[in-house]
């Protein structure tokens, strides 16, 4: 059994190769699967791997472990980001993520907690990741377990009525246990966010809702470990970081590209995006 | 929502034991629980004085959880509550559970497979005079369409006590659903209630009625009014809609010349189609199936609400005999 890792690793570059080469795995599943979501991937890439490897404690060979903290991935599209974190931790073997999408693989279209243990919950019908984490972030302090639930949520996905529920509810409830990313990388599929359904003042809203709202650039790694640091001590309110973003972010070809929302990239594309990332 | 007084008249009371009502009975049986089992907690969406989720609310505040008037986070946060162990009942009225909430007990409790125990009151059109809006007739089917669920539906006050107990136990989604009126007793003293297990009365070597929630007591009064005609008929409890007890169903279908269905709610998707499913594929005889005819409800007391909408002892008899005549 090996032993938990919590907060293994806090060096801003050394965090910044595993983003690199998280970047490379998610290509590399979505090129062979050759379907699935590559925008929304790459723009929570840096968020996830600082919540996973700079914070969190997890077991790969123990994915129960109970004072496990939690991470749930709310905007479940962007499944191949898990995928490639849990790959990089050892959950599963790499060659695994050749699999994705493919009949009883356990890496599904979207994540599913019954075909991948490390998975918390299923996910996939956006607006809904919240209010499960809520009800862990409960259950944890009835137990008065240490741990921590995460949340990472598309901006497009904040126009879902249940996110606002479940705001009300971390704040009615006092969640504090409970740190929830907001991926602001303003697209959605059908466009931009502000032109398909607005939701500014974003910041207000959930200041109005009762949290504790950290503004952040998503991919500067040392903003994101000091908002992490921010929001575990805040207590007796729930905690958002609000990560402005880049759909695409390391390929130049995909960056704000909306339409890279939901397509792989091609072979060619792979190779040419590889050679950016490893230059980067 | 008004304590309902209401008896409903054409349901025989078999027992000295005065009629209650199924969510009053769950109110009683989750207090009780909720002392025995620290692992139990509660969540409902404003309506806990309706469906008696009140009562564990006030003894046990901690484990209780007003989410408000939002289902949909209802379901979620419950769904998260049983991922760290705990057992989670969650409540509100039929309607709101299962429709409201239906893409989130899909997910986060069906798919995920969650051990979330979804009890909802006032299904049925004996919701009565709040009318078509609260009274769902639809739940079951919605419920009975997922995957890993089990779907249940308990006769009467004792049979409540007993399902509530023994979902605790069950790991795994449940819905159960139960009623805003009070229903006579009509399960024997020592019945107990296992998930998948129809109850047999008697079995018809005519007919057999396949009844479920307040209903049994209807058909049991239905039988004994055939049984002087001269028509052999059986009452079966089918509580549990989901898994079938193909078993049993089985054993009455060989021994009918025409199966019954009796339920509050629907003809499409709940308790009458299960059978006819089951019945068509593996020994077909003829089924009627007694239930709301594919329209919504309207306002008026329940006994009113039952005639007007042919859920009688009357309707079944009319149904048997006029069947048999063809
Ligand atoms: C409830 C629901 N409605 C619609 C969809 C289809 N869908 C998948 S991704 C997406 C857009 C998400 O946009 P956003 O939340 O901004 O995610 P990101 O930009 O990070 O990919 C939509 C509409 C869905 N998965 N769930
Ligand atoms: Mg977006």
């Amino acid at each position: 059994m090996t032993e938990a890792t919590k907060g293994k690793i806090t060096d801003v570059r050394e965090l910044k190769d595993v983003a690199r080469r998280v970047r490379i795995h998610i290509l590399r599943m979505l090129t062979t699967a050759g379907s699935g979501h590559t925008g929304g991937s790459l723009s929570a890439a840096d968020v996830a791997v600082a919540i996973y490897f700079s914070k969190m404690k997890f077991d790969p060979k123990d994915p129960f472990l109970k004072d496990r903290d939690r991470f749930i991935l709310s905007k479940g599209h962007a499944a191949p980001l898990l995928y490639a974190i849990m790959a990089e931790a050892g959950y599963f073997p790499m060659e695994t993520v050749e699999t994705l999408r493919r009949v009883e693989s356990p890496l599904q279209g979207h994540p599913c907690c019954k075909s991948l243990p490390g998975i918390e919950v299923s996910t996939g019908s956006l607006g809904q990741g919240l209010s499960v984490a809520n009800g862990m972030a409960l259950g944890l302090r009835l137990d008065k377990n240490p741990a921590r639930v995460y949340c990472i949520m598309g901006d497009g996905e904040t126009q879902e009525g249940q996110v606002w529920e479940a705001a009300m509810s971390a704040a009615h409830y006092k969640i504090d246990n409970l740190c929830a990313v907001v991926d602001n990388n303003e697209l959605q599929i059908d466009g931009p966010v502000e032109k398909v359904m607005g939701i500014d003042p974003i910041h207000d809203k959930w200041e109005a809702f009762g949290w504790h709202v950290i503004d952040i650039d998503g991919h500067d790694m040392e903003e994101i470990l000091k908002a992490l640091a921010e929001a575990e001590n805040v207590k007796g309110k729930p905690s958002v970081i609000i990560a402005k973003t880049t759909k695409g972010k390391g390929v130049s070809f995909f960056e704000d590209k909306v339409e890279y929302h939901g397509i792989a990239p091609s072979p060619e594309e792979y190779e040419k995006a590889v050679k950016e990332i490893n230059n980067g | 929502m008004g304590e309902n007084t209401q008896n409903i008249e054409d349901r025989t009371q078999i027992t000295d034991k005065k009629p209650k009502a199924t969510r009053d009975e769950y109110g009683d049986t989750l207090l009780e629980l909720g002392g025995k089992r620290p692992d139990i907690v509660v969540l409902d969406a404003d309506l806990s004085a309706s469906t008696k989720t009140g009562k564990f609310a006030k003894a046990f505040p901690e484990r209780f959880f007003n989410m408000g008037i939002a289902e949909q986070d209802m379901v979620g946060t419950a769904a998260g509550l049983s991922l760290t162990g705990k057992v989670p009942f969650a409540s509100t009225f039929a309607v709101f559970e299962t429709g409201r909430a239906w893409d989130q007990i899909r997910l986060t409790v069906c798919y995920s497979n969650t051990n979330v125990k979804l009890v909802a009151t006032h299904g049925g059109i004996t919701v009565g005079e709040d009318g078509a809006s609260h009274q769902a007739l639809e739940d079951v089917a919605l419920m009975r369409a997922l995957p890993n669920m089990t779907v249940i539906i308990p006769a009467d006050a004792a049979e409540t006590a007993s399902v509530i107990n023994t979902v605790a136990d069950y790991k795994g989604p449940v819905y159960v659903r139960l009623g805003r009126a009070k229903v006579p007793y009509v399960m024997p003293d020592d019945y107990r209630f296992r998930i998948g297990k129809a109850f047999v009365f008697n079995l018809g070597k005519d007919v057999n009625i396949v009844a479920s929630g307040l209903m049994v007591a209807i058909a049991k009064k239905a039988a004994d009014m055939l049984a002087k005609d001269g028509i052999d008929t059986g009452v079966i409890n089918m509580s549990t809609i989901k898994p079938l007890d193909e078993e049993t169903l089985l054993t009455v279908a060989r021994s009918s010349k025409l199966i019954i269905t009796a339920e509050e709610h629907s003809i499409i998707g709940g308790l009458g189609s299960a059978v006819c499913e089951f019945v068509s594929e593996n020994f077909p005889v003829p089924v009627k199936r007694i239930g709301i005819r594919d329209t919504f409800g309207c306002s008026g007391n329940p006994d009113e609400l039952l005639k007007y909408h042919g859920l009688t002892a009357g309707e079944i008899v009319k149904t048997v005999k006029s069947s048999l005549d063809k």
